[in-house]
């Protein structure tokens, strides 16, 4: 196995890629009682379109997460009360673009890993378990409907574009799923589910050997072919400036998001992802000019922040929180974005934010979590998550500015709002 | 763990938890405060309105930027309730040293501005400054507000306060919004100074430093904390079990029904009711999870928790609307299951394993490890989690099934929709 030090973040990672295409990362955590395994696969919710076999096959929304749910029916029962009966907490989640599955435990853990590879490499389904599966997902759907936050940021994401599949809820709809059969579910791993489309991590205090021997006992002894997805072809501008909409909440909500343009993948991406993260902190992060006048104007509250996401085909900056006045706030961003943009930029709050960012990157990686997922993030888009403070260390005060004057603007933005019941009321009125 | 907690004021204790493998710091500091209607909203207040600027530092820049300079440390105003106690103050985390370019020390300089927000206030006329105030007190009840805006807290959360109507543990942790909207400027300042001289403070800190060096950090930074007669630890009072059944609910326009459980507890063996509670809803293998989700499909999250300091259980779940009377019966039904030790061997074992497990792994966090050292203290609790993971190994079906035989329902809160 490779094994490569970074001193300067105090980390070892082992990196080895099987002859089945499986990338294996381990990286050991000397002193801790808790192992954690992360498997994934590069496979979510925005991959709803793909080619097998030569053909292209449409999937109705939601299938990835629904074959997530799926996963744990094994042939003998269920694979979460298999790891369980080892103390070990099994638990798995989809993203937009990836489905990870892991465990966390303190004893037991080589049996544990040989369940974890185990389950998510053979699927065992039957038209009466995947049938049953759809009230348990539609409640999970409806509970994630009546969430104001989810409602707020997917609404900002639909309004922002027209065809990029990063549109598509990731847990699709009550509607969407009726139409998932075991024969889709298998399909679907069939094509996403092979070693070659995956990565395991470990974080903990392993036997590296061990873990690869397992790997490689446990997992089919061959990869399968790339599968092209189609995520659409994405007009530059937005489909929809303003969204608004009224729910069960206490006080009006906002997010204001800008729609990007996505970097290509490897280094440039990640390099783009730190940009974007530190042009966030600049314009708008808790130590900057606009966050204090904004807090002291009390037009924002503690809840106020942004973040910068990356998708394959999306990039989408973007900031909100509470505001009984969403529209001024997100005027005062995009004037402050040209302000910094033009020229008028504060060097000595830009040494400090670097400071804060490089504190924060490094404390991040104390969760084995974060460890593992920004691993297979980086692993997925082409670049080494570790490498940070030497990417970090190439961006210029020029990449910030460049990045607020080109992307944050009027013709950029979509403003999602949810409003109070009675307040809509009383506008209509 | 080697961990002690030793005084280091009048009424102020250190507790220090030697760590070499992580890359942060932690540093908390709680004052802790008797749970009560009247004073909570005041006490959710005061870090946050300590937090906004020192004498030093007078606004929210000047703070940032000092804190940008140590590495982006946090400090962050917290309050929790644990027990009938609430605590208030702040919690700092930041990188360590070991990982600082350039051998800068974190640890003084950030426990120095820890001392700052408490001790010097920025202040107008012997008081908070009223801009400071407003602003802070608006920011309050919008959180208070928004606990409607996650059903399940809120359904969580309207459980409590009916259920614990009238004792110290159906106060919200944040206070209620009449009391907190009444709230003046000088009478919060007075509470402050209160609380500076006479409430408990307890200091806990995790991390590669020495005790001596967090002492020597602390005695610079805390030494102009005026304290005089210091109040005891409050204690937490057992729920008294409910003659009859309530029935609560209320109605909005949501698409799921929340629906929530509360149960008295009449033992104090606690390994058995956490034994009790793991096997019927605590985990992914409980039996609410088997059967309310797997088996019958009611619902995606069907859970239960137990609260040791109060003595209760609660169950909470989202379901379909006409859903309601099918999931109450198999929650029900799946208590009794428990009561009479109808389980399988593979629910037992699962239940040990998995507690065991989350005992065993408390060293590697050092949130839960500043969580559960602080809540021992605040309630009189002294097992180890070396001690407390000894007891689950050893506890019988035998006392499981007598502890969970005195859990019995107590209040029942539907949150269902407008047109249901």
């Amino acid at each position: 196995m490779n094994v490569t030090q970074y001193d300067r973040i105090g980390e070892r990672v082992y990196r080895k890629k099987l002859d089945n295409g499986l990338e294996l990362r381990i990286v050991p955590r000397p002193g801790y009682v808790r192992k954690y395994a992360f498997f994934a696969t590069r496979y979510g919710g925005m991959d709803t379109r793909f080619q097998l076999n030569g053909q292209w096959l449409d999937t109705p929304a939601g299938i990835a997460h629904y074959l997530e749910h799926k996963m744990f029916d094994t042939e003998d029962g269920n694979a979460l009360q298999e790891l369980a009966k080892n103390g070990a907490e099994p638990n798995a989640f989809t993203s937009n673009a990836m489905t990870g599955y892991y465990f966390d435990s303190t004893s037991h853990f080589e049996e544990n890993l040989r369940i974890l590879l185990s389950f998510v490499s053979v699927p065992y389904f039957t038209k009466e378990s995947v049938d049953k599966e759809q009230g348990i997902i539609a409640q999970e759907i409806r509970m994630i409907e009546d969430n104001p936050d989810w409602q707020i940021y997917h609404r900002m994401v639909q309004g922002m574009y027209a065809n990029n599949t990063a549109r598509t809820a990731i847990a699709g709809s009550v509607e969407s799923i009726r139409d998932i059969t075991a024969e889709t579910l298998y399909r679907c791993h069939e094509a996403f589910y092979t070693p070659s489309n995956m990565i395991l991590t470990v974080v903990g205090d392993v036997e590296p050997g061990r873990v690869e021997e397992i790997a490689v006992e446990i997992l089919p002894k061959r990869g399968g072919a790339a599968v092209p997805r189609d995520y659409g072809q994405e007009p530059e501008g937005v489909a929809t400036h303003e969204l608004k909409r009224s729910m069960e909440v206490a006080t009006p909500q906002f997010l204001a998001g800008f729609k990007c343009r996505p970097p290509e993948a490897g280094a440039a991406w990640f390099r783009n992802a730190l940009v974007g993260e530190l042009a966030s902190d600049m314009l708008l992060g808790e130590s900057s000019p606009l966050y204090l006048k904004l807090y002291d104007d009390g037009l924002i509250n503690a809840t106020f922040g942004g973040d910068y996401e990356l998708l394959p085909g999306y990039a989408c900056f973007y900031a909100g929180g509470d505001s009984r006045d969403a529209r001024a706030v997100t005027d005062a961003i995009i004037q402050e974005a040209a302000r910094i943009g033009g020229g008028q930029f504060d060097t000595s709050l830009y040494d400090r934010l670097r400071r804060t960012m490089y504190g924060e990157y490094v404390r991040s990686f104390n969760s084995f979590e974060t460890m593992a997922v920004s691993m297979t993030e980086g692993y997925f888009h082409g670049y080494d998550p570790f490498l940070f403070p030497e990417v970090f260390e190439s961006i210029t005060p020029e990449d910030i500015r460049a990045f607020l004057r080109d992307n944050v603007t009027p013709e950029r933005c979509v403003l999602s709002e949810i409003v109070p019941i009675d307040a809509d009321a009383e506008e209509s009125a | 763990m080697n961990n002690i907690r030793k005084p280091v004021a009048e009424g102020v204790y250190l507790t220090c938890l030697p760590a070499q493998k992580f890359k942060t710091g932690v540093l908390s500091a709680q004052f802790i405060a008797p749970l009560s209607a009247e004073t909570a909203g005041a006490v959710a207040l005061i870090p946050s309105v300590l937090r906004r600027g020192t004498a030093k530092s007078p606004d929210m820049g000047l703070l940032s930027a000092r804190l940008d300079n140590l590495y982006g440390a946090r400090i962050d105003d917290t309050v929790r309730k644990l027990g009938e106690c609430q605590c208030a103050g702040f919690v700092a985390s930041f990188l360590d040293d070991r990982f600082v370019p350039g051998g800068e020390r974190l640890l003084e300089p950030v426990a120095d501005l820890m001392g700052e927000l408490f001790c010097q206030p920025v202040t107008e006329n012997g008081a908070f400054l009223p801009a400071y105030f407003e602003s802070e007190k608006a920011n309050l009840l919008d959180a208070i507000g928004s606990i409607r805006n996650d059903k399940r807290l809120w359904a969580g959360r309207r459980l409590l306060s009916e259920m614990c109507a009238g004792e110290p543990y159906g106060v919200s942790r944040l206070g209620e919004e009449a009391d907190v909207e009444a709230l003046q400027v000088t009478e919060l300042y007075g509470r402050y100074r209160d609380m500076l001289q006479s409430m408990p403070l307890e200091i806990i800190y995790c991390g590669s430093a020495s005790e001596e060096e967090v002492e020597h950090a602390l005695r610079g930074a805390f030494a102009g904390l005026p304290r005089a007669d210091v109040r005891p630890i409050p204690g937490t009072t057992r729920h008294p079990s409910r003659a009859d059944v309530l029935h609560v609910s209320d109605a909005m326009d949501v698409t799921q029904g929340k629906l929530e459980l509360g149960f008295s507890v009449g033992s104090d063996d606690y390994v058995a009711l956490l034994m009790g509670n793991s096997m019927f809803g605590g985990s992914s293998n409980s039996k609410l999870f088997m059967n309310v989700r797997e088996k019958l499909s009611l619902c995606y999250y069907a859970s239960s928790s137990y609260y040791r300091r109060k003595g209760i259980i609660t169950v909470s779940s989202g379901i379909e609307f006409d859903h309601y009377q099918a999931a109450f019966d198999e929650i029900t039904r799946q208590l009794e299951m428990v009561q009479n030790g109808d389980w399988e061997d593979w629910e037992i074992d699962s239940a040990r394993s998995i507690l065991i497990n989350s005992y065993a792994s408390l060293g590697d966090a050092q949130g839960k490890l500043e969580n559960y050292n602080l809540s021992c203290t605040v309630t009189d609790f002294h097992d180890t989690p070396e001690e407390v993971m000894g007891q689950i190994r050893a506890v019988t079906p035998e006392r499981i099934i007598e502890a969970m035989r005195t859990v019995k329902l107590d209040t029942v809160y539907f949150l269902k929709g407008k047109e249901a």
